[in-house]
């Protein structure tokens, strides 16, 4: 098994130490693993192609998505309007790209709301235990109980005139959202809160923030990373599911769940914009599940 | 002993409750970890305790760094009650006493740098050093614990665990503490790795007049650098004395039986030595027996013992404390 044949087997021990002298954190190990992985490569490179679509959308398509021309409804694709027309006779392609920005908002908003809450929450119980960790975790028990989507539905439909619909989106996704987040980082705090190191710094007099920030937290953070990047990819899934459903994403904004929506009543006479956005849905939340399984395998010790 | 006490421990308690329910708590019963234990350590000492696994070594060295609130009694520290202190009152006694963790591969934050981790207590502790002189604490305090003062910026897990220790040891130094709470220091370390440590924590000694509580299972790394020692048995201590008095001359028959059961390196005389074979497992802290805890298991147990707990005090024919109704010295370990 071992490499080096020439060298005597008792010190070959020492002798790889010395040649691994590189500085091996949890982060620097996990990036050195995750450069060499494909689904990382990939999924990272869709990503970057996806942000820079929301971020700058008229480097991709210079037509404007709310020009529409009802003589043109449903045109089959042509040189200048690459996905064809949509029921409306607006473009398909300049639509698709310029819903990339919402789905990708929505996507990270909720992705760090609920990480930040769900996180601070979760930190707190964990860290004070007894009766503040009681209280806290049947709070989320309760969450739970609620069905996601229906529950989303439930909120999104109740305000969803007092509200922007974005924010509605991200608003209802998040307080459906955080409890899973809440449990994962107590229990990861719970375990790093036993270490010794936690109890030498108690031992010095360092107090809760302390505790907290610069030794629990960072010794308890991957777990919540790894699910976080996950979630993005379920986040834009559950907002274009309610987007068709008609509580997501309002007219005259643009989304892929509101375009595959308004296709669908057309769709056995043109299938085309259905077909555009719901793939380029399915590649975005592809994109990040395959990225949160890539990252989830690099923090975990267990899997190397 | 001219010596100032600097630690004084009065019926020292700790109970742990057993509960049941989840939201309405009901307790049960508690666990008796610590039960009833005095002593004084004096300037520049070192105080032992032995004992084996879950006779309340480490829930005591818990109590005393005020990491657990005892359930009765007190610790004094040059005077100051710490068992009752809080906030600042309670941060400021914290600089005087200090501890040196089991585990060098735990006790040290991962995702700190050596620098952070020893300049930690300078950044709760803000009085003892002015800012811009922090780095330069850390690299003498790296110096003196033999470590090179250039791998201030290096990962925990870069080092050894007897190196990880000795950074251990020097955040515990850097408040300066009199008093440093060792337990089991050396344990978790390979046996040449441990006479390093030892022999550092008794350099140390000698130069900043520290005094020690040196908890361990290992009787011989006691011996070798206690000045006193205490045996506890089921959260009590039942003989307290000088190393040589306990070593020698133990007087209770726990104490005897502990100290058959050391491995003599020897092979000559080694089949001559007594061997004193306990029965059974100790009886569990939740329950213990009445009167003598030790009777369960004691071949010289009497019904006295049953009624009448002993308490520990110098009795006839020893020159030290021990707490047996028959206490009587007997050399075990026969060295010469």
């Amino acid at each position: 098994m071992s490499s080096s044949v020439a060298s005597p087997p008792q010190s070959g021990g020492r002798h790889q130490k010395k040649q691994n002298d590189k500085p091996a954190s949890l982060w620097s190990d996990a990036w050195y693993d995750l450069r060499r992985k494909p689904a990382f490569v990939i999924s990272a490179i869709l990503i970057g192609v996806l942000l820079l679509m929301a971020i700058w959308p008229t480097l991709f398509s210079s037509v404007d998505p709310r020009a529409c021309d009802l003589s043109v409804a449903r045109q089959a694709p042509s040189a200048g309007h690459l996905f064809g027309r949509d029921n409306l006779g607006c473009d398909v392609y300049s639509r698709t790209i310029h819903a990339a920005r919402n789905s990708i908002v929505i996507g990270v908003l909720t992705t760090v709301l609920v990480a930040v809450i769900g996180g601070l929450l979760g930190m707190v119980a964990a860290f004070y235990a007894s009766m503040t960790d009681t209280v806290l975790s049947r709070l989320t028990e309760i969450f739970f109980a609620i069905p996601g989507i229906l529950g989303a539905l439930l909120i999104a439909s109740t305000f969803r005139d007092q509200i922007n619909s974005i924010l509605l989106v991200i608003v209802s996704l998040t307080v459906l959202s955080w409890p899973m987040t809440f449990r994962i980082m107590r229990a990861a705090v719970i375990t790093a809160k036993n270490q010794d190191f936690v109890v030498a710094a108690r031992a010095l007099g360092a107090g809760p923030s302390r505790l907290m920030f610069r030794h629990l937290l960072p010794n308890a953070l991957a777990p919540v990373i790894v699910v976080s990047t996950i979630n993005l990819g379920v986040f834009i899934a559950a907002e274009a599911a309610l987007s068709f459903l008609g509580v997501g994403v309002q007219s005259p904004d643009i989304s892929w769940g509101l375009m595959i929506s308004d296709a669908r009543d057309r769709f056995l006479d043109a299938p085309l914009p259905l077909i555009f956005p719901a793939v380029f849905l399915s590649i975005t939340v592809l994109a990040f599940i395959m990225l949160g399984d890539a990252v989830r395998d690099a923090l975990d010790p267990k899997l190397r | 002993m001219a010596a100032e006490v600097i630690l004084e421990v009065r019926d020292l308690v700790k109970h742990f409750p057993l509960t049941t329910g989840i939201v309405f708590k009901k307790q049960i019963g508690a666990i008796k970890a610590v039960d009833g234990v005095s002593f004084d350590l004096h300037k520049g000492e070192t105080l032992g305790i032995v004992g084996e696994s879950g006779c309340g070594k480490s829930t005591l060295a818990k109590v005393l760094m005020a990491l657990e609130r005892p359930t009765s009694g007190s610790v004094k520290i040059k005077g100051r009650e710490i068992a009752h202190a809080r906030g600042g009152e309670l941060k400021a006694m914290r600089r005087n006493i200090q501890m040196v963790m089991q585990d060098p591969y735990t006790s040290l934050n991962p995702r700190m740098t050596v620098g952070d981790i020893i300049g930690e207590p300078y950044d709760i502790h803000t009085e003892v050093a002015p800012k811009g002189d922090r780095r330069k604490r850390v690299q003498e305090l790296l110096e003196l614990v033999g470590l090179n003062p250039d791998h201030i910026n290096r990962y925990p897990h870069q080092f050894s665990g007897g190196q990880r220790q000795r950074i251990g040891i020097a955040r515990g130094l850097a408040l300066q503490p009199e008093i440093i709470v060792c337990d089991e220091p050396v344990s978790a370390l390979d046996v040449s790795i441990q006479a390093q440590v030892i022999n550092l924590l008794e350099k140390l000694q000698n130069e900043l007049g520290l005094a020690y509580i040196f908890i361990a299972h290992d009787l011989s790394v006691v011996r070798h650098i206690s000045d006193r020692v205490g045996v506890m048995y089921l959260g009590k201590m039942v003989e307290l004395g000088k190393d040589v008095e306990i070593y020698d001359k133990p007087a209770h028959p726990y104490t005897q039986a502990l100290l058959s059961a050391v491995p003599v390196p020897d092979p000559e005389g080694r089949e001559q030595r007594e061997r004193i074979i306990l029965q059974g497992d100790p009886p569990s802290p939740a329950n213990p027996p009445s009167g003598c805890r030790f009777r369960t298991r004691c071949w010289k147990a009497q019904e006295i013992c049953a009624e009448q707990e002993p308490l520990l005090q110098i009795r006839p024919g020893t020159a030290h404390e021990s707490a047996c109704h028959f206490a009587e010295t007997h050399d075990v370990v026969h060295v010469n």
